[in-house]
């Protein structure tokens, strides 16, 4: 949906469906809010996790429903994989892995909606020129997830190992205890835990954005005659089926890794 | 692609739903799940226990049985041969009696014979007497004769 007045030029429609609707809250450029990704990721989270809610609420240890069974399928699934990963009580790694699988599930999923028929109804409906839908094809949703677990891998770190047996491990391994390994190990430590949240983020963000950008260039050859129309059309559904892989496994590599960095907290060389 | 405050709020956001879920959906779906599990596994364990417990009955039934079978085998083995002692004695007992009815009936025919035979051995005598009488012609003095004819008597 290009504005009115603003010729249709392929880097016009693309900036457009890449540009955030923002509400600046101060003066300094991080004191911006991308409105439309916190809502959609939120409005999504609100829908996954309240359907969750509404059938474990109804949930029986009898004959469950088939509604009960699919969440159940869900969630074994989940406590499966990181039953596999991390050896302990999921009292809390569990929901983790559970929150991060779905929550990325369903704002991954986004992009299945060809993006003008969300500006149709953002545009209309809601009144907004700029709205992006997909949540992690913004970097913040991606890096908020990701430094979250690593915060959460930090706090456990010092949780499990205490203060001392964390830093003995930053700096006695993997090369081992010697004095003259320390800085070496440190650099090695820092490097692994300055990538984890960046490779955690950018690897969900990069495979989404992309998408996103191969779709953006579907619809507009679509959008470009008869012929670009029934091209446009066919790879774009072919992409589209792609997608539903990468959307699911993009959501299952971001809670597998979780699981990963929370078992590494937990677990002393 | 800009860091900004949408991170903290998305964090926010992100922290809200992993409390929710660790409140609301984990533990109660995951309960109703490992009832239902434990459910199954008592009940399969049940049923194994019913399995056992049927067979050891049919084979109790089945020992029993054979026992009450060997039984009935000794029993009709008894009886067999309570049975053919039965026949033989009552064999024994019938050929006794035959053989003591056969004497009883042999002593009575000696005993008819010899009762036939004296009387015959009179009737004869008489005969004879009478006979001699009528070749004689005159009477025979029995008395005088008593001897004679005695002895007559006792040839024939």
């Amino acid at each position: 949906m290009a504005a009115a007045g603003e010729a249709l030029t392929p880097t016009s429609y693309i900036g457009h469906h890449l540009s955030n609707r923002t509400i600046k809250l101060g003066d300094s450029p991080f004191w911006t809010l991308h409105i439309d990704t916190f809502l959609t990721a939120v409005f999504l989270g609100v829908i996954g996790f309240g359907f969750l809610w509404w059938v474990v609420r109804g949930a029986t240890s009898g004959v469950p429903t088939k509604r009960q069974a699919f969440v159940e399928l869900l969630i074994g699934f989940v406590d499966e994989q990181v039953k596999g990963i991390f050896h302990g009580s999921r009292a809390f790694v569990g929901p983790l892995a559970l929150t991060v699988f779905v929550w990325v599930f369903l704002m991954n999923a986004t992009k299945f909606i060809p993006i003008d028929l969300v500006g149709l109804f953002t545009g209309k409906v809601m009144q907004q020129k700029e709205w992006f839908p997909v949540p992690t094809a913004d970097v913040n949703t991606t890096f908020a997830l990701a430094l979250s677990v690593w915060f959460l891998m930090l706090f456990y770190n010092v949780k499990v190992k205490g203060v001392g047996g964390w830093v003995h491990e930053l700096t006695c391994t993997p090369f081992g205890s010697n004095p003259l390994m320390w800085p070496l190990n440190l650099l090695f430590n820092a490097v692994e835990y300055l990538s984890k949240p960046l490779s955690h983020s950018l690897r969900l963000y990069g495979n989404i954005y992309a998408g996103k950008i191969i779709f953006l260039l579907l619809w507009m050859w679509a959008a470009s005659g008869l012929m670009g129309s029934i091209f446009g059309g066919v790879l774009a559904l072919g992409w589209l089926i792609f997608h539903i892989l990468i959307v699911a496994l993009q959501a299952y590599i971001f809670m597998m890794l979780t699981a990963v960095y929370m078992a590494m907290a937990h677990e002393s060389h | 692609m800009n860091i900004n405050l949408t991170m903290i709020v998305q964090a926010i956001a992100f922290f809200a739903f992993i409390w929710f879920c660790k409140a609301f959906i984990w533990p109660p779906l995951m309960r109703a799940i490992e009832t239902r599990q434990k459910q199954i596994a008592d009940g399969l364990a049940a049923g194994e226990e019913g399995k056992k417990s049927l067979e050891n009955a049919s084979r109790q039934a089945e020992e029993q049985i054979a026992q009450a079978r060997a039984r009935a085998a000794e029993i009709v083995a008894q009886a067999e041969k309570r049975q053919s002692q039965m026949i033989e004695e009552a064999k024994t007992a019938a050929k006794a009696e035959g053989e003591r009815e056969l004497a009883a009936a042999k002593s009575e025919i000696a005993q008819e014979v010899s009762r036939a035979k004296e009387t015959l051995r009179a009737q004869v005598a008489q005969l004879a007497v009478a006979g001699a009488e009528q070749i004689l012609k005159r009477e025979v003095d029995a008395r005088a004769h008593a001897a004679l004819l005695a002895d007559v008597q006792r040839q024939l």
